[in-house]
């Protein structure tokens, strides 16, 4: 029986600096800048030079701690958002703009005037990847403080969103005239009126902002809880997938899929986009060494030590990283060894017994596991290699595409647009030139209408807190 | 180079300019306000006259005649951007002005606008600040939250009363000291990468601001390390003495609307004495002269627009600040009389965009130049550089030695 062929999809990219995290090896002597501009210049450009969807950043609002001191081993400090965005829309054309951005200690008035001027100041190319976190830990760098119950997380994004699409909304789209002669500077003397009733906002009055380009900013997700899966489904234009294998991310991506189709949204409205990392050499051999090399740098005995931690919640300082694996089991009540990192919410206890057999299984050192545990999907292999299963990974619907960050700050993208975008391009599946002028145009989904109520309304939510 | 006879100039940049008809100018350019262009055009021609700074203003509410309520008005611009995100897109595109946009002490965080500023301070290599600015009454019930604070009843002209006023201008100056002590909250050689201890940062270098405050309380330290000027530019507008002490003890330069000479020393003096007993009296402190321009070649000429503006918007123009009708000579003069009464710089409010800003670039500056009175080329790649402000130690690097 023959199946009619499926229409080749185009693969989505995006960039991300590499930031504060164990994967950017800031030891590496051509490591550069993480806070000066032209880091941020020079992958942004370099990722429109490779005809990417988009960039993003990401966003923590506290720097993360060990024992009650500050982090020092990992990268450091980053810029604020979305001045970075902004700047970025002045020395790109195309590209589209994405941020992490905090639902929990922002308030929807400011941050949806923040994303629609974003939007104007850069012809439509915004994004927002919502997040909310709700730990006390970042909430003393706040008015609030830590206020947000655990349960109200999800109740606090879903409000958050809808309050803003209400804002975004809220001018029509022929609202400025403009009219020297008629002296009509707009057309509706009730234009950015809004109210909004909720549980987390109660807030009415005018808007300041214009509806931008695009209507509404891009509106991306993370998390793959059911909760987090139906807020996607309902709401998002993309989810971050977590999944490194075809066999894992194949059934999230169907699923995602028939969650949009059974609110009523077309095949393919939201996009599924899996973070990733590349390694590339002149033969394969090449290539799995450098990764091997790579790795190493990446995960030091010591990052090992305190990785496992995270899991753990014990001090392990005390145990050799060439050695086996700490023989006592994780302590989940105890006061929080690691502060302001993204927390697993797996059952440490089980996580441990599952590390233990793989470890047992495959004679991992405390550092080998963690190196394998911690790593992220890394494509590695010769240029064609890689284009291959970057392609096929999207083809067979493991994903839309890949947001790729490097090892290397900021130069680490130069090779991958230099070798594998081509290849990309001469199978069909990475645009040549940019077509249109928003970010909505790159990803091929289409701008709201104005006045569209939001499918779903105030979504139940689980959004984890940023892979940083 | 910059002189003790020189005086420093700033554009406040606004809509289509601070007449409620400048839209309707021929020369206006009323449909592309929202545009990246726009903005980017302007303040390359305020750098072309070698300028100190632009600000931008912005508020968090839509415009209004009514401080109280929304006026539903057709006739003026209505709609505005983001002024920390139009500032930073256009530091990419210029090299020398300093950028200084308006944001909000009442209903934002403190860590927010310290972490925007310090970023705006890293695209822009050294040229930011931030006009620190209250929130007026319209804009509270656009964040529900505030109903928490306890505020005293209105007078009974509906403003607010001195009791009110007080605590806001004292919650901003709270609001200012964390901002402050976030952008010192790392050390300059906080980030050592010693790979050798593998250590990115000396954890020693960043410091806690732990501020416990009336209205908030800040841990910190930052998270965008220290900005290239070290502490950004800090300006304030105020029209009475509250808010004059406000600026005195907090900001780095202080707009004021005197009314003529005589005032201008008054509140000069005023300022200073603040200065002095906020412990501030070795620090350079400017007070600059608000002043709304209206330019011709002619005085006649300069009227003639006023008039015609006038009656577009069918009243009298009326400011908070003196509003100056005539040539760019005469502006000279009164610029360099205030100057005697103690001002060192201005902050000129174009009536109309572009032609008043072309008109400050055009003819004043070459007006005041002839009379020494202006530079002849930037001297200083930073914005505390141009205004003579020196690179200030870190506040903890000092405690801590």
């Amino acid at each position: 029986m023959s199946t009619p062929a499926k229409p080749r999809k185009q693969v989505i990219l995006g960039a991300y600096v590499g930031g504060v995290n164990h994967h950017t090896i800031w030891s590496d002597p051509a490591a550069g800048s993480q806070i000066a501009f032209s880091t941020f210049r020079h992958v942004a450009t370099t990722a429109e030079r490779g005809r990417f969807d988009f960039f993003f950043l990401a966003e923590g609002l506290a720097l993360r701690e060990r024992q009650g001191r500050i982090f020092d081993q990992d990268i450091v400090g980053r810029p604020d958002t979305l001045p970075v965005l902004a700047a970025l829309a002045a020395v790109t054309e195309h590209l589209g703009l994405v941020g992490t951005l905090n639902a929990t200690f922002n308030e929807p008035y400011e941050l949806a005037r923040q994303l629609a001027s974003l939007d104007h100041l850069s012809g439509g190319r915004a994004g927002w990847n919502v997040v909310t976190s709700f730990d006390a830990f970042t909430g003393r760098n706040f008015r609030r403080g830590g206020f947000l119950a655990r349960e109200q997380r999800y109740e606090r994004a879903g409000e958050f969103l809808a309050a803003a699409r209400q804002l975004w909304d809220s001018w029509p789209a022929d609202a400025i005239a403009a009219d020297r002669d008629g002296g009509a500077f707009l057309r509706h003397p009730d234009a950015g009126s809004f109210a909004f009733s909720g549980e987390q906002f109660d807030i009415q009055g005018r808007f300041t902002t214009p509806r931008g380009p695009q209507g509404h900013p891009v509106i991306l997700q993370a998390g793959v809880s059911p909760q987090g899966r139906d807020f996607a489904a309902a709401g998002a234009d993309a989810i971050f997938s977590p999944y490194r294998t075809l066999a894992e991310a194949q059934p999230f991506y169907r699923d995602i899929q028939a969650r949009a189709t059974r609110l009523g949204r077309p095949p393919g409205s939201v996009k599924v986009l899996p973070s990733a990392s590349f390694v590339l050499g002149d033969t394969e051999a090449e290539a799995v060494e450098r990764h091997r090399d790579i790795a190493r740098r990446q995960v030091t005995g010591q990052t090992a030590q305190i990785l496992l931690e995270s899991v753990w919640n014990r001090d392990l300082s005390g145990y050799d990283p060439d050695g086996p694996l700490p023989d006592i089991d994780p302590d989940p009540a105890g006061p929080r060894v690691i502060q302001g990192r993204a927390v697993l919410h797996q059952d440490p206890f089980a996580t441990v017994a599952e590390w233990r057999e793989l470890a047992a299984a495959r004679g991992y050192s405390l550092r080998d596991l963690a190196i394998h545990v911690f790593g992220r999907t890394e494509f590695v292999g010769t240029p064609a290699q890689v284009a291959d299963r970057i392609d096929a990974f999207v083809q067979q619907d493991g994903s839309d595409g890949f947001i790729l960050g490097s090892h290397l700050v900021p130069s680490g993208l130069d090779e991958f647009v230099d070798t594998v975008v081509p290849l990309l391009q001469e199978r069909g599946s990475l645009r040549a030139e940019y077509e249109g002028h928003t970010l909505r145009d790159n990803l091929g989904i289409p701008t709201p209408a104005a006045h569209t109520p939001v499918a779903g309304g105030p979504a139940q939510i689980w959004l984890s807190p940023p892979s940083t | 180079m910059t002189t003790a006879r020189h005086l420093h100039l700033a554009v406040a940049l606004d809509g289509a300019g601070w007449h409620p008809a400048a839209w309707r100018e021929p020369t206006a350019r009323p449909e592309e306000l929202l545009t990246a262009r726009y903005w980017a055009d302007l303040v390359a021609t305020a750098e072309s006259g070698l300028l100190d700074f632009v600000t931008f203003e912005d508020a968090l509410a839509l415009q209004s005649t009514d401080l109280n309520r929304h006026d539903d008005r057709v006739d003026q611009v209505r709609g505005r951007l983001d002024a920390v995100l139009i500032a930073s897109r256009v530091a990419p595109l210029t090299h020398h002005i300093g950028l200084v946009p308006t944001a909000t002490t009442t209903h934002t965080e403190p860590f927010h606008v310290s972490k925007a500023i310090a970023t705006l301070d890293f695209v822009s290599e050294g040229r930011a600040g931030w006009r620190a600015q209250l929130s007026k009454p319209l804009e509270n019930p656009h964040f529900g939250r505030r109903r928490v604070l306890p505020l005293p009843e209105p007078g009974p002209d509906g403003l607010p009363s001195p009791d009110e006023i007080a605590d806001a201008f004292a919650e901003a100056e709270d609001f200012v000291t964390v901002v402050r002590r976030l952008w010192d909250s790392w050390e300059d050689d906080a980030e050592i990468r010693d790979a050798a201890t593998e250590r990115f940062v000396d954890r020693d270098k960043l410091h806690y601001v732990d501020f416990v405050g009336r209205w908030f309380s800040v841990r910190g330290p930052s998270i965008v390390p220290r900005p290239p000027q070290g502490q950004p530019l800090v300006t304030a507008l105020g029209h009475a003495s509250v808010p004059y002490r406000f600026g005195a003890r907090s900001a780095d330069v202080v707009h004021v609307t005197p009314r003529d000479a005589d005032h201008a020393r008054a509140v000069v003096g005023e300022i200073r004495a603040a200065q002095q007993a906020a412990g501030r009296g070795e620090e350079t402190v400017h007070v600059f002269g608000d002043l709304v321009v209206l330019l011709g070649a002619t005085q006649a000429a300069a009227e003639d627009r006023r008039a015609r503006l006038d009656g577009l918007a069918g009243a009298e123009f009326t400011s908070d600040a003196p509003i100056v009708t005539g040539t760019a000579a005469q502006l000279a003069d009164r610029l360099l009389e205030l100057r005697e009464a103690g001002l060192t710089g201005f902050r000129l409010r174009p009536a109309a965009l572009p032609d008043d800003l072309d008109a400050v670039v055009r003819d004043l500056v070459p007006e005041l130049r002839r009379r020494d009175a202006f530079r002849a080329a930037y001297e200083a790649d930073t914005l505390r550089g141009l205004l003579g402000l020196g690179r200030p130690a870190n506040r903890y690097a000092a405690a801590r030695s």
